[in-house]
């Protein structure tokens, strides 16, 4: 049986039939047309899937279609809507991506961060994405472009 | 694509309609709280229930509470929501160090330490850090609402006591009365998310009396009455380090598996119970390593 859930998905209010069996990433990348969210391990390993919920992190491969019912969903579709974040900035002049298959998720984690910690230590920025696989740049160009957004951050304040 | 079991949803709104539903579907009725191990379970096909109970419509379930010496926590309450805590930082540092070692930040923000506990996974961390507080699960059931001591709780791989109708509302955790402190020491592949190879948690008491527990080497996380028993009223001496660590095959009885031989396994336990009991004795004489410091 199908339930109509609504979401506000990147700012905009969405609605979308499911059945319980639907997971939130699919519907995401299939029936509301939001592709930066990747299939990767589908199964909390990877990261590449995450998504923020109401403002945090969390694997959209997970979570039924139906839990996000009434609930916030923000993808990089939606970070970067005015061009660029400045995060997104200090990440292209890292080079930090090779292939880009986790850089959504990378993305979503950092900014999840700095939202709270405005300018992270290495170590904070570490634990921020151990939970996001990258098997091309060996992390560091990552973790530098993170804690750099911080730094500059900071000047500007 | 969906998962290809198809169940059907349900969001009740009170504990009533939820024992209610509980006890109507029985074993065919799985409770979603995090979800991080249950829809996981379910896209491998390893479970296969009718209907999935999502109890996160329920209220009040969210409360970390620090009353009359007991914390309690509810069934909704993520690691994220622990590891943020003021009340956990404070008086139970222990259990925000264990979150730190706990899975990615994005699991944290979805997983529920009651969820954990009712995996009853042998590696769960949460077992054992709470088995040293001698602390007690919240269920309500049919019969009304009963505490289930964690010692009593798990059964064995993936079960627990719980009963037809019955679901776990949240744990209590009594802080020791005593001058107190505690060391969670978890042994992982790599630096990062990991599931436990094994763990040690250790809660040393003013007196020389100590509590300790064991994860991931057991079909069950085990308190370790025996070596509680051999410490007890006595300072920590390198003899008495030794005998305590040659105690372990009488507690605990580790398998080899994906993660670790059981050979290792029960290696590096020793290790680490003679590191944790060091460190939680100087933390409990103030000179001790901070909280969230590896000592593995």
């Amino acid at each position: 049986m199908k339930t109509t859930v609504t979401v506000a998905l990147n700012g905009e209010t969405r609605r979308v039939d499911v059945a319980p069996n639907e997971i939130l990433l699919d519907v995401l990348r299939e029936k509301l047309g939001v592709t930066s969210p990747k299939i990767g391990c589908e199964r909390g390993d990877c990261g590449a899937c995450t998504v923020l919920l109401d403002g945090k992190t969390v694997r959209s491969c997970l979570i039924l279609a139906i839990e996000a019912d009434g609930h916030e969903i923000t993808t990089v579709e939606g970070l970067s809507r005015d061009g660029l974040t400045p995060l997104q900035q200090s990440l292209l002049e890292h080079n930090s991506f090779q292939c880009g298959f986790c850089a959504p998720g990378m993305v979503l984690s950092a900014t999840a961060l700095l939202a709270r910690q405005p300018s992270p230590s290495e170590e904070e920025a570490k634990e921020a994405i151990a939970g996001n696989l990258c098997r091309c740049t060996g992390y560091q160009p990552i973790v530098a472009a993170i804690v750099a957004a911080g730094q500059k951050a900071r000047q500007r304040a | 694509m969906a998962i290809a079991h198809q169940f059907g949803y349900l969001k009740p709104s009170t504990l009533r309609e939820t024992v209610k539903t509980l006890a109507r579907y029985g074993t065919r009725a799985r409770v979603l709280a995090g979800g991080t191990d249950l829809i996981s379970l379910i896209a491998e096909n390893v479970i296969a229930p009718d209907v999935v109970v999502d109890i996160k419509g329920m209220p009040g379930l969210d409360r970390i509470e620090f009353k009359n010496g007991v914390l309690t926590i509810g069934a909704l309450v993520t690691f994220s929501d622990l590891r943020d805590s003021p009340v956990i930082a404070k008086k139970f540092p222990v259990i925000r160090e264990m979150t730190g070692w706990l899975a990615s930040v994005g699991i944290r923000n979805r997983a529920t330490m009651v969820g954990n506990l009712c995996s009853a996974v042998p590696c769960c961390d949460s077992g054992p850090v709470l088995q040293v507080y001698d602390a007690a699960v919240l269920v309500a059931g049919p019969a009304g609402r009963h505490r289930v001591p964690l010692g009593d709780w798990f059964v064995g791989p993936r079960q627990t006591v719980l009963k037809r109708g019955e679901i776990a509302t949240g744990v209590a955790v009594p802080l020791p009365r005593r001058k107190h402190a505690a060391c969670f020491v978890k042994l992982r592949r790599y630096e990062g998310e990991d599931l436990a190879q094994a763990s040690v948690t250790v809660l040393a008491l003013a007196g020389s009396r100590y509590r300790v527990s064991f994860g991931a080497v057991a079909p069950r996380p085990v308190r370790g009455t025996k070596i509680e028993a051999l410490l007890d009223g006595r300072p920590l001496s390198e003899t008495l380090l030794r005998q305590a660590v040659a105690l372990l095959p009488e507690e605990i009885a580790p398998i080899t598996d994906i993660r670790a031989t059981k050979e290792y396994r029960m290696q590096m336990v020793g290790v680490m119970l003679e590191r944790g009991l060091r460190a939680a004795a100087a933390r409990l004489a103030g000179n001790g390593p901070a909280y969230g410091t590896s000592l593995i």
